[in-house]
């Protein structure tokens, strides 16, 4: 083997489409969804290095650990979230749907990948010694038991359409026939509901309320690991905007755009550039919902998502399953 | 799932001045509180004991950042019983007409600083930006935002210009719109609604029995202000509604803040239409005759009760203030056994409390 070859993995990993561009990407997205929740308040916003300058000013901090807690779980577990995170979007077709680290079931290890945020929380608050924390994580079990249903279901849909548990199949089927946004638009609007529970975003942002219980289970945490934890809510923002654009939006396919480039660099790039606007779309929506709705109280979060999200989703299952 | 007790305050993100709630729960579900009082006691009174009558004036008006005028006015008020001092009718006009925009922009911190506990940040922004409206109007009269020091004893220290007048009648009109849109979205917004029906609810035999006062009892459906009760300043002269509700909840007190907002453009307006030319202030005299007054007054936060004591030399010998967020607390604690804890923000909020009144 030469040098390229057992290189490439690692750029792929570290560099480009992994580490240091979703970090990167996902600072710009943090920008933007401040930027336009500012103007939507009638505020002029923050400059748009203010995310990094945020990162780089928390990881500057001193960083405290409470002699109550478990030090060596309280260090590991934010490193772990991120990396779930990270290794996620790998397996995210972003230009083609012939993507390199694609296999069958990929959908299903996305979806649990994006669920360790949440353990990661979980974690946080059990081994924090402030009852805060453990409001805090007994809101965000209660939480996950509303949105992961419905986002399971919503992502399977286009699986069980396109009969097959690979995400570039899936793209393949919307560039073949429809996009599922179309095909499927309970299951694309009970997904961007799910995603928001899943990011704690407003008006699902109940196991950090900061009125209420301060910071949740991110309560103790300072320096070096609340940018992490920051960090990775940031990167699973784009992670599942991309996810979302990427089953239901038709990827990196707009108007035919990228016909007749397929494999040449230059439809890589135009591929590559429409999924991040779709993202970026998503997240203006998301951002758009943030400025419009209170804090749900968390009895009122699951059974909202029980009753209005859930049981359309059997329903449009049942209806994909026997048509 | 066990007992756990947590505290809120004297430090947390939903207090804005230190009091402390020890919050017992079980699971989400509140089974006990407690309240611990006097963070930021400055020993208003004994300050106001060792100062002439003039300089405690002032030092009253510093117990509240919010409600300044209405400190500042009962005291000026009852020093000018003391004396026997009969206020000109224009002065009387211009402390109603700040007393007024103060309140507006009490309400409109109010219900920003709700908002902001119901973890909806666009309601706060947009309400602070309109209360800057107030605040310029206030600053155009007396030359500050916050503390006017607009009454003085025997009168006030600043007249309103026609030009003034015009430029308050000019905002009034921007406000009156603004207060119609926040109503509108006050009684309509979902996830606002979901906060705030049925939370707190403090029935009219329980906000009597505890002994609540201000926008708190109205929106237990009491029909009682010290405005209409036992009208001073410019009142008797207007013609006003007392707000009530009869939803007993957090959305009553905000339906009852935001017509209180409507009422007061409509006293301001009645008040520029028939202000009265003449003197703004009367002589008075440094040494108070010996005697004791009691000065009612509705503050925005409730009915505010000083004491004042002379004995006959230029320094007050007591001065009493019973502030309105104090008379709230009992009505308080009973909004909060057996709620949510998501809900106890927005509980402690909706009487408006007001930590620095409380402990002077």
């Amino acid at each position: 083997m030469d040098n390229a070859t057992t290189l490439m993995p690692l750029f792929y990993v570290l560099i480009f489409p992994g580490f240091a561009f979703l970090v990167a990407f996902s600072l710009l997205a943090e920008f933007f969804d401040r930027k336009v929740y500012a103007r939507l308040q009638n505020r002029q916003g923050p400059p748009w290095y203010q995310p990094l300058a945020d990162l780089i000013k928390l990881l500057g901090k001193e960083d405290i650990v409470t002699d109550a807690a478990d030090r060596a779980m309280v260090t590991a577990v934010p490193l772990f979230g991120l990396a779930a995170v990270v290794a996620s979007f790998l397996y995210i077709p972003l230009w083609t749907a012939d993507w390199a680290f694609s296999f069958t079931g990929d959908i299903v290890v996305i979806i649990y990948l994006l669920t360790i945020p949440a353990f990661v929380l979980v974690l946080l608050g059990w081994y924090s010694p402030n009852p805060f924390g453990s409001l805090g994580t007994s809101r965000v079990i209660a939480q996950l038991f509303g949105y992961e249903v419905p986002f399971t279901l919503a992502m399977l849909t286009p699986a069980i359409v396109a009969q097959s548990w690979k995400l570039t199949d899936i793209l393949r089927y919307q560039a073949d026939h429809q996009w599922f946004i179309v095909l499927t638009p309970i299951a694309f609007i009970g997904a961007l509901v799910a995603l928001i529970g899943k990011l704690e975003r407003v008006p699902f942002d109940i196991p950090h309320a900061k009125t209420e219980i301060v910071g949740g289970p991110m309560t103790e945490y300072t320096g070096r690991k609340l940018a992490l934890l920051r960090m990775m809510f940031q990167t699973e923002t784009v992670v599942g905007a991309a996810f979302i654009a990427v089953a239901f939006l038709g990827g990196p396919y707009l108007f035919g755009l990228t016909a007749g480039l397929e494999g040449s660099f230059l439809g890589a790039l135009v591929g590559f550039l429409i999924v991040m606007l779709k993202s970026v779309l998503l997240i203006l929506i998301l951002s758009l919902i943030k400025a419009l709705f209170a804090r749900l109280r968390i009895e009122q979060m699951v059974r909202w998502c029980l009753l209005w999200l859930t049981v359309p989703l059997l329903i449009q299952i049942l209806a994909v399953v026997v048509l | 799932m066990g007992r756990i007790t947590f505290p809120i305050g004297p430090q947390h993100p939903a207090l804005k001045e230190p009091e402390s709630f020890k919050i017992t729960a079980e699971g989400e579900c509140v089974v006990e509180v407690d309240i611990r009082l006097g963070y930021v006691h400055r020993s208003i009174e004994a300050a106001c004991c060792h100062r002439n009558f003039v300089q405690s004036m002032y030092v009253c008006e510093r117990i509240c950042g919010i409600c300044s005028h209405s400190h500042n006015n009962s005291f000026a008020r009852g020093a000018e019983v003391l004396l026997g001092l009969e206020v000109p009718p224009r002065a009387k006009y211009i402390r109603t007409i700040v007393a007024e925009l103060e309140r507006i922009h009490s309400h409109l911190l109010w219900l920003g600083v709700a908002g902001h506990e119901i973890g909806f940040e666009t309601l706060f922004m947009l309400v602070w930006r309109d209360r800057e409206t107030v605040l310029d109007l206030q600053e155009m009269i007396s030359g500050n935002r916050n503390h006017y020091g607009m009454s003085t004893i025997g009168g006030v220290k600043f007249d309103l210009t026609t030009e003034m007048v015009d430029k308050i009648r000019a905002s009034l009109d921007i406000l009156a719109e603004r207060v119609a849109y926040y109503k509108h979205v006050a009684t309509t917004e979902v996830t606002l609604l979901k906060r705030v029906e049925n939370v707190g609810v403090l029935s009219e035999q329980l906000a009597r029995d505890l002994g609540a006062c201000g926008p708190t009892l109205r929106a237990s459906n009491v029909a009682y202000d010290v405005r209409a009760a036992i009208p001073y300043d410019a009142y008797p002269d207007v013609e006003f509604e007392v707000s009530t509700s009869d939803l007993c909840d957090v959305l009553g007190r905000t339906i009852v803040r935001v017509l209180e907002m409507a009422q007061a453009i409509n006293i301001i307006r009645q008040l520029l239409d028939k202000l009265p030319e003449g003197d703004i202030q009367v002589r008075a005299r440094p040494r108070v005759p010996e005697g004791e007054v009691v000065i009612r007054t509705e503050a925005p936060r409730g009915e505010l009760f000083y004491y004042l004591r002379s004995d006959g030399s230029d320094k007050p010998a007591r001065v009493k203030v019973r502030t309105p967020t104090l008379a709230n607390w009992p009505a308080t604690i009973a909004m909060l056994e057996g709620a949510y804890v998501a809900d106890v923000p927005i509980s402690i909020a909706s009487i408006d409390p007001c930590m620095s009144c409380t402990d002077r």
